[in-house]
């Protein structure tokens, strides 16, 4: 099949596994905005956002059969429960991992030991807790999922289309917080000038584990679509990880929408790619792109702007 | 009444002692001015007071009220505003949006404070769309005024407002000063243009590398042999 035939699907795969993408990097995003700091261990947080609502769902499962409402029920506590679990790592890593760090004033590079040090951290925990082997979410909770439609001609499962639409809900969601709460304002003028931010009242030390927290709801939501598309290990966070950090580097880091941006170029491009060069090739054309970047255009499409001054 | 009070204050950096034991006051109603060359001290100082330094040793009051130890925000909320060195407006933020980060603890006063704010400041009204870092430094200046008067502020603490504006813009920045002190804000201004500060303010206080070395009414230092050749280049 040419590569005309094949548009419209690896359009569609592409946008939706982008979609999860841009979740994640918002994370990366925000938390870069205020501290400018990348959160290595923001990875994590997805994997246990991932279990978190697997196991929801799976404690929640009835026997016998699940209509499409139930279904949707299921999948709706999945994504809450996968939030909650990502907010509270989250606030955990920023507590145990960052904070004390801050307080002491310490160097860049004692931030990104202990990122790592987290990072193997959970994942280890998370391997011995829930076992080695990756998981999958009951079968049947997607008898629903056989119904298939086209867009395009390409195929769309109705999976799909709930973990694309969950996915742009939040991204809408975020950008209306940041643009237009007073929670928002906060990450902007923190992300612009944490000291002149603090002289117009605002809390600093809150807005950063809000901000921690609020990446950690979306990673972990974010990870239970993923584990809904494929699966969840204890692994499972490194290699999305490191390509929503690459969706955020392409948006320009510290650019909320950037990092949307960044997240569904990644995706097309990556499955572009995969279709020239097969399908071992889709990892090695996302870190293509982060290399080109930095080599090109450091500063990402859209520029850094929540973070320095101009 | 004495609204703020800094007493035998000290400030380290590391092994710089930026402040070496100061003390000063300011009366309700009052315009004080803080003088001293590059160095001395005096964005330490107002840095301290809003709590963005922590003293080794000392306390500040305001109205009789602890400000030590407490952080930025916390300050902020008992009625300092503060308009930093340099301006610092939130660059990707409209001019509107700046004015409500002034606003940020309390918003119910908002729209009459921004229309009071775009009275004394009517070229602010103009451009009230553009983004803070794309406005000149005379703009830049009054914004940052601006913002730290929504926050209704007791006493406003102001760190070289004049710095590299011209001349007439300077005058204009301190019309509103007096201005906004005439409305009862009480004011610390640390400036370098010792005249100008010296003919606005009540009192002035002379800062010298982290000690203070001189202090008395405005118009005794306007004429003070030794003020007057080293801050305000005569004979
Ligand atoms: N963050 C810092 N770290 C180390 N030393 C500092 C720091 N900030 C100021 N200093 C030092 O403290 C002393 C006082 O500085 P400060 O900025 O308060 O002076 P100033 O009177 O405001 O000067 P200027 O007129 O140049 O603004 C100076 O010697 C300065 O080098
Ligand atoms: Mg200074």
């Amino acid at each position: 099949m040419s590569f005309v035939d094949q548009f419209w699907q690896l359009t569609v795969t592409g946008l939706l596994v982008g979609a999860i993408y841009a979740v994640i990097a918002l994370g990366y995003t925000l938390v870069y905005g205020v501290l400018q700091l990348i959160n290595f261990a923001h990875s994590e947080v997805f994997m246990l956002g991932a279990f978190g609502g697997l196991f929801a769902v799976r404690a929640l499962l009835p026997s016998g059969n699940i209509n499409a409402l139930l279904s949707v029920l299921l999948v709706l506590a999945g994504l809450a429960f996968g939030a909650a679990s990502g907010g509270l790592a989250a606030f955990a890593l920023e507590r145990t991992a960052y904070r004390p760090l801050r307080r002491r004033g310490a160097p860049r590079l004692a931030y990104l030991i202990s990122a790592i040090g987290a990072s193997l951290f959970a994942s280890n925990l998370a391997g011995k807790e829930f076992g080695r082997d990756s998981v999958n979410l009951p079968k049947d909770l997607f008898t629903y999922n056989t119904e298939v439609f086209s867009v395009f001609g390409a195929r769309v499962s109705s999976q799909d289309l709930v973990v694309f639409l969950v996915a742009l809900a939040m991204l809408l969601i975020l950008d209306r917080v940041v643009s237009g709460t007073q929670l928002g304002r906060g990450i902007r003028a923190v992300a612009q000038d944490a000291d002149t931010a603090s002289l117009m009242g605002v809390n600093v030390e809150r807005v950063i584990v809000r901000t921690f927290v609020i990446g950690g709801l979306l990673a972990g939501a974010g990870g239970f679509l993923y584990a809904m598309k494929f699966n969840a290990s204890f692994t499972m966070g490194f290699i999305p990880g490191v390509k929503a950090f690459t969706a955020a580097v392409l948006g320009g880091i510290g650019n909320v929408r950037g990092a949307v941006l960044g997240g569904l170029v990644l995706g097309l491009v990556e499955n572009y790619g995969q279709f020239f060069l097969g399908a071992d090739y889709t990892d090695v054309v996302a870190f293509m792109v982060l290399v080109l970047i930095l080599l090109v255009r450091p500063s990402g499409l859209l520029g850094e702007r929540l973070g320095r001054a101009a | 009444m004495t609204l703020l009070v800094v007493d035998d204050v000290v400030v380290r950096y590391g092994a710089v002692e930026a402040l070496k034991g100061i003390s000063l006051s300011v009366e309700q109603g009052e315009v004080v001015t803080l003088l001293g060359s590059n160095g001395a001290g005096k964005t330490t100082t107002l840095r301290t007071i809003s709590g963005l330094h922590a003293p080794a040793r000392g306390t500040i009051l305001l109205d009789g009220e602890p400000l030590t130890g407490k952080p930025p925000h916390e300050v902020a909320a008992m009625g300092v505003g503060h308009v930093p060195e340099g301006r610092r407006v939130f660059p990707r933020m409209s001019v509107n949006e700046n004015l409500e980060m002034g606003a940020y603890r309390d918003r119910s006063h908002l729209k009459e404070d921004t229309d009071r704010v775009f009275q004394l400041f009517p070229r602010l009204a103009e451009r009230r769309e553009q983004q803070g870092g794309t406005l000149s430094g005379g703009e830049q200046q009054m914004l940052a005024i601006g913002r730290a008067l929504m926050s209704r502020p007791r006493v406003l603490l102001l760190d070289e407002p004049s710095m590299g504006l011209a001349p007439l813009i300077v005058q204009t920045i301190f019309e509103i000063i007096k201005q906004v002190n005439d409305e009862g804000v009480t004011v610390l201004l640390v400036e370098q243009n010792a005249a100008q500060a010296l003919r606005l303010a009540d009192r002035g206080y002379v800062l010298e590398t982290g000690t203070m070395a001189m202090d008395g009414a405005a118009k005794d230092l306007l004429v003070d042999d030794r003020v007057r050749q080293v801050y305000l280049g005569e004979g």
